[in-house]
């Protein structure tokens, strides 16, 4: 009989407080894996290479809340800045592509974000690959083609059932609590998931969301700030002009369309942020430099203002956790050494028995450290389980309240170390047990009751 | 010759530092084969004695003769592998692992020698000790009776050429006496194993055509006994 199976029958006849003991483990296992799977997310979704832009251009104010917002979907949007801004930096020489984003609207149901864009959006580099080239939308359907185009992340479409050619009405502001807009898009193209909270945003085509009752911005609010814009900037800025009905503009098909064309002054046009990818990355600290000594808006370089977060923040919070989880299972570890010390009395005799059937010591010092090391690995495969459901069971949670999306399957690098780990701690904590039946005197333990 | 003790002597320390002796044998020999009743007084030496032909306990002076191999002169490791192969041992209250069922006590034994566990040896041990049908059965699940058989088929398991029985009858009733002493004693003979049982009942001991008086070899206690 080999020594695991009797080690492993020594664990059974002992089954509750086997149980208790890796379940000690277990839980202390479940907690690192669930922090390992989420910060490993985390760490990916905001990773240097998660974004492909250079620069991310909003008004003035917290710039991790701009990045934040307009890369990751997350948090409020700090202000908008005036549609001639965007088209100022898009003419900029330094300036490769310039991609507006607006933002406000979001799907009546499920509330995910949409996102008023160019076509150009969906054309350029999303993120960088672990070698630093980009990596492109992939697209099922077409791309915003016509102004009440609209392409959907891959989550929003499973989530939503949405295929092409499903329609829907933007709500304003946070779903289901405002009003729904009467004008209709239609979806024309899914993206292919990206693992990036683009899967779980709507891009509609920039003049259609122009075209969206209430997305312009007063005459009167307007002039004033391109006034104070042209001012800024040293021109002289264009009078605005009132808001025209555009019934029947050519070269646009209606078919299937529910909506009311207006079109909007540029003056009266705002976007929320202005995605910038320069010519070349050089260029970008000079042009966010420019831009942050005028008084209109604001860069934010997302590399920085994640870094900072991942390091001030997040890696806190996950070193914090990781400590805390480490403790737990060191604690758990006394408990496996308190658990077979402690029974180590009982057992005197069946050592004895054992010894006297011709057991050398080195075996019965064996079979008390394998179940010292079947307890720690038990527990941890447990735990590694527990930690994945844990992660399953809340993922619909987090990502409500993050927007991140959350892979419960996901194994961590980390996680690899857990079993090697519980096995060295095992070892150690299975060494003093080993040696009490190690130094059984034979003839004393038998005689003993 | 299957045992030869020679010159064997055994003291206790004691807690005033005095060493109390409690074997000090001449000579003690078992031939191949051969069937003895050991009866002594308690506290006489009896299980000292088997401890010391076992190797369980080191002599302090002598030879331990078990198949012309001196037990007390071997390492440990070595002495514990001649035990496993060579002696087996029949304990007064059975001493049945209790997480192991009756098969597997059996196939613990056979573990423990260093030689290939042999399953269908062990199902046939028990069958012939009339527990072919409770060979998954765990000692607690078992009678009396039938944990000092499965303890029988775990001492013979690996064909001993020596059996040493610590009073095996003393923990159940007259009806079972009989049978397990029949069980020992035959199973035994078809192996030609000696075997040297120990036995306060002088109606166990009136069945063996030998019967060892511990005293009477024993000076050790003798001396203890007259002073």
């Amino acid at each position: 009989m080999h020594l695991v199976t009797i080690a492993w029958k020594s664990i059974r006849q002992r089954a509750l407080s086997s149980s208790l003991t890796a379940l000690t483990v277990a839980l202390g296992v479940m907690l690192m894996v669930s922090v390992l799977v989420v910060h490993g997310l985390v760490e990916r979704v905001f990773s240097q290479n998660s974004s492909g832009y250079n620069l991310v251009v909003g008004a003035k104010g917290s710039p991790l809340q701009l990045v934040l917002n307009t890369i990751y979907y997350l948090n409020s949007p700090v202000e908008n800045i005036p549609y001639l801004y965007y088209k100022e930096l898009q003419a900029n020489p330094a300036v490769k592509h310039a991609i507006p984003m607006c933002m406000g609207d979001f799907t009546p149901e499920g509330g995910f974000r949409i996102v008023g864009t160019s076509p150009e959006f969906l054309e350029v580099p999303y993120a960088r690959s672990g070698n630093g080239d980009g990596k492109q939308f992939a697209i099922k359907g077409d791309i915003l083609r016509n102004d009440f185009d609209a392409v959907i992340g891959s989550h929003v479409a499973r989530t939503l059932n949405w295929t092409i050619g499903s329609t829907f009405q933007p709500a304003h502001g946070v779903a289901d609590a405002d009003h729904v807009h009467e004008e209709k898009f239609t979806v024309v193209g899914i993206l292919a998931p990206t693992g990036t909270p683009h899967d779980k945003a709507v891009f509609v085509h920039m003049d259609g969301f122009y075209q969206i009752a209430g997305h312009e911005k007063p005459a009167d609010e307007a002039a004033e700030k391109a006034a104070a814009f042209a001012k800024a900037a040293g021109v002289e800025g264009p009078a605005p002009k009132p808001a025209v009905p555009h019934d029947d503009h050519a070269g646009h098909d209606h078919s299937g369309h529910d909506h009311h064309h207006h079109d909007i002054p540029d003056e009266q046009k705002e976007v929320t942020a202005v995605l910038l990818i320069t010519k070349a990355p050089t260029l970008s600290i000079q042009l966010s430099a420019k831009i942050n000594e005028e008084p209109y808006a604001q860069a934010a370089v997302p590399f920085q203002q994640i870094s900072w977060l991942l390091t001030n923040v997040v890696g806190n919070v996950r070193s914090l956790l990781v400590v805390m989880t480490v403790l737990i299972i060191v604690v758990s570890g006394v408990g496996i050494f308190v658990s077979i010390y402690n029974s180590m009395a009982d057992r005197k005799r069946e050592i004895g028995v054992m010894r006297a059937l011709g057991a050398r010591r080195s075996t019965v010092f064996s079979i008390i450290f394998l179940e010292s090391i079947l307890l720690c690995v038990m527990g941890g495969v447990l735990g590694v389980l527990l930690g994945h459901g844990l992660v399953f069971v809340s993922a619909p949670l987090i990502e409500a309240r993050s927007g991140l999306l959350i892979n419960p399957w996901s194994v961590e690098p980390l996680e690899l170390v857990i079993l090697p780990a519980l096995i060295a701690l095992a070892s150690i904590v299975g060494v003093v047990p080993g040696l009490r039946a190690y130094q059984t005197d034979v003839a004393q333990a038998l005689s003993s009751g | 010759m299957s045992l030869l003790l020679k010159q064997v002597r055994k003291a206790y320390l004691q807690e005033d530092g005095s060493r109390l002796p409690i074997l000090d044998i001449a000579e003690f020999k078992l031939a191949q084969g051969e069937q003895v009743a050991l009866v002594g007084e308690s506290g006489g030496g009896k299980t000292t004695l088997l401890n010391v032909i076992s190797g369980i306990t080191l002599p302090d002076a002598g030879q331990v003769l078990v198949k012309e191999t001196d037990i007390a002169r071997l390492i440990e490791p070595v002495r514990d592998r001649f035990r496993a192969r060579h002696i087996g041992v029949v304990f007064q209250t059975f001493n049945l692992l209790p997480a192991f069922s009756a098969l597997e006590n059996v196939l613990l034994g056979m573990s423990f020698s260093g030689q290939a566990v042999d399953r269908l040896r062990a199902k046939e041990l028990l069958d012939r000790v009339g527990l072919g049908h409770r060979l998954g059965h765990r000692p607690g699940k078992l009678s009396v009776g039938e944990q000092q058989r499965v303890a029988v088929a775990r001492a013979l398991a690996n064909r001993p050429s020596l059996l040493l029985a610590d009073e095996p009858t003393a923990s159940v009733d007259l009806a079972h006496q009989v049978k397990i002493l029949e069980l020992i004693r035959g199973a035994c003979q078809e192996q030609n194993c000696t075997l040297l049982l120990v036995t306060h009942s002088a109606e166990v001991a009136s069945q063996f055509a030998r019967v060892a008086r511990l005293s009477e070899f024993n000076v050790a206690r003798s001396a203890v006994a007259a002073s």
